[in-house]
């Protein structure tokens, strides 16, 4: 077993953890009071305008908005996760058959790792850093996952 | 374990564990031993697969659609009640609201659940061999595991219909809280997996070659280039979705609710609800339509990717003629590629697209029922033969 099929399997055993964690923590303690703020601010949107009160209800509308991009985001990062952790273990499983030499598929593990945490991670701090930065980060991190997913089909394709 | 004579299926009796234990059967016998973890894994995950499937299947069949319009109905009731001057009849349409996405919600995690949990305890028996940890102590993390994979998504299914009744929390039923509770110990079986996954690691000793990581059968060649490629296909829809349709997605929905509580406060005339209301309700319930199916395809098309690579390690353990092992092969990759292509058509061609997006559905099922069929004959030939062999397993 080569080092960098080790580094994989750890590496994507570890992120399924940690998704996990994230994932229970979320649901336990921010998950149900997110769902209640939603819900109440998007009532309180159209009982204001039931009401006249055109201000108060854009206002409401606004804190809904905002809430569910939040939230969107917070459940995009766990089940991004949990789902690129998968693809790394599988992929752990398959790396004896990719064609390329240690050297190749070492820089290759070390891709398909960095994209698959820092892509949710990049959406996740798009809640608390402005979603510029966070934007770009998913974005250069789904970019590398992409190449490297790529490369590794090549990698496969040309199995001897 | 392997070897042609296994892969071909029928021979198998003829090879079966020998006394010196040194034939193909032996080398199964102890790479997928009785009451192993490795052989609870493989079951426990193919069934929670199946499971999860057939819950969503059910769900887009029988409570999808129907629960979709009873949310446009009540939102157009809380539309007619802001026009109306009825404050407190809007607050009740949107509690309803919020039942009826409750109810979608929850199956749509206990489904989703259920499947990764699926994943996740197969990817994990072909890690096994990788991993350093006592037979004992690994048959218990793969119970933890299985147990909680199946009590989570059983209790977020029931988080709609339990409610906060007897529960001692403000916010969190007692649904939730076995829920949680299971996803903690499925939490724990992964962090001791890990820790074996680190000491094999740590020692620097190399495995026993395993038959799982050396499949090359037709079948399982196919179902892995298919898998890897319905993931590419699935990465790429999601990068193209997030790029051009997510952001914009959200300022349309935040800007049609507007439309709608403004026009019904607002706009003059007779109607229950005025036309620019009207036309703002309409276009919010294709823009929850398109954000839905975009989802589901990319999601399932990642999914399905995922199932086919699986399924092409544990072609070894399916104890079928190669001709059957090749059908269901084909049979799930036509399911895998039928289901996201027609979730994605449903807009445009409605429920001809839906009923075929089922049938795909059907063909996965069906395909991993056959191979599922398959390792359940493989195991119950390898205890019948290995008997005097016991149990066996690793140290």
């Amino acid at each position: 077993m080569k080092r960098s099929q080790h580094l994989l399997a750890v590496a994507g055993l570890a992120l399924a953890v940690w998704a996990m964690s994230y994932g229970f923590y979320y649901a336990v303690w921010i998950e149900h009071q997110t769902l209640d703020h939603i819900g109440g601010s998007l009532a309180g949107a159209f009982q204001h305008a039931a009401l006249r009160e055109t201000a108060a209800s854009h206002a409401s509308l606004d804190d809904y908005a905002r809430a569910k991009y939040v939230y969107t985001r917070e459940v995009d990062a766990h089940s991004h996760w949990i789902g690129l952790a998968m693809i790394l273990m599988v992929l752990a499983a398959l790396w004896d058959r990719l064609s390329f030499g240690e050297g190749v598929r070492g820089m290759l593990a070390l891709v398909l790792i960095a994209g698959a945490y820092g892509f949710p991670l990049g959406v996740l701090i798009q809640n608390y850093v402005g979603s510029g930065v966070g934007q770009g980060i998913a974005v250069a991190a789904s970019g590398l996952m992409i190449v490297a997913f790529g490369l590794v089909a090549v990698g496969f394709a040309r199995e001897r | 374990m392997g070897g042609d004579a296994l892969r071909a299926g029928p021979p198998l009796h003829g090879v079966m564990v020998t006394a010196s234990g040194t034939s193909n059967g032996a080398r199964a016998a102890a790479a997928f031993p009785r009451p192993g973890a490795r052989r609870l894994l493989v079951l426990g995950g193919l069934a929670l697969f199946l499971g999860g499937t057939i819950l969503g299947d059910v769900f887009a069949i029988f409570i999808l659609h129907p629960n979709a319009d009873r949310i446009g109905q009540a939102l157009a009731a809380a539309t007619a009640a802001v026009r109306q001057h009825r404050a407190e009849d809007a607050g009740q349409s949107f509690a309803a609201i919020g039942g009826f996405l409750e109810n979608r919600g929850t199956k749509v995690d206990a489904h989703s659940h259920m499947i990764g949990f699926g994943y996740l305890a197969m990817l994990l028996a072909i890690l096994y061999p990788w991993v350093r940890l006592s037979e004992t102590t690994s048959r218990r993390l793969a119970a933890m595991l299985i147990t909680g994979g199946v009590v989570l998504p059983v209790g977020v299914f029931a988080i709609h219909y339990v409610g906060l009744a007897y529960s001692p929390l403000e916010s969190i039923g007692w649904a939730s809280i076995v829920a949680d509770a299971a996803g903690l110990l499925v939490v724990i079986a992964c962090a001791g997996f890990l820790a074996g996954l680190w000491r094999q690691w740590r020692s620097g000793e190399t495995p026993a070659e395993d038959a799982l990581l050396r499949e090359r059968s037709w079948a399982g060649r196919v179902l892995m280039a298919g898998g890897t490629l319905l993931i590419l296909a699935g990465f790429l829809h999601g990068a193209w979705y997030a790029g051009v349709d997510l952001y914009a997605q959200e300022k349309q929905e935040r800007d049609l609710l507007g439309a709608m509580a403004d026009s019904a406060a607002l706009d003059p005339g007779p109607g229950v609800i005025p036309e620019r209301a009207g036309t703002a309700l309409n276009a919010y319930g294709m823009l929850q339509a398109d954000h839905a199916v975009k989802i589901a395809a990319h999601s399932h098309m990642i999914e399905f990717g995922l199932i086919g690579l699986l399924a092409g390690f544990f072609q070894p353990f399916v104890f079928l003629s190669e001709a059957w092992k090749r059908r269901w092969a084909v049979v799930l990759l036509l399911g895998s590629v039928t289901l996201p292509v027609a979730v994605l058509l449903e807009l445009r061609y409605g429920l001809l697209a839906g009923g075929f997006a089922d049938a795909g559905g059907a063909l996965v099922i069906t395909a991993l029922a056959g191979m599922l069929a398959g390792v359940l004959r493989f195991t119950g030939q390898l205890d019948a033969a290995s008997e005097p062999v016991g149990a066996g397993g690793r140290a």
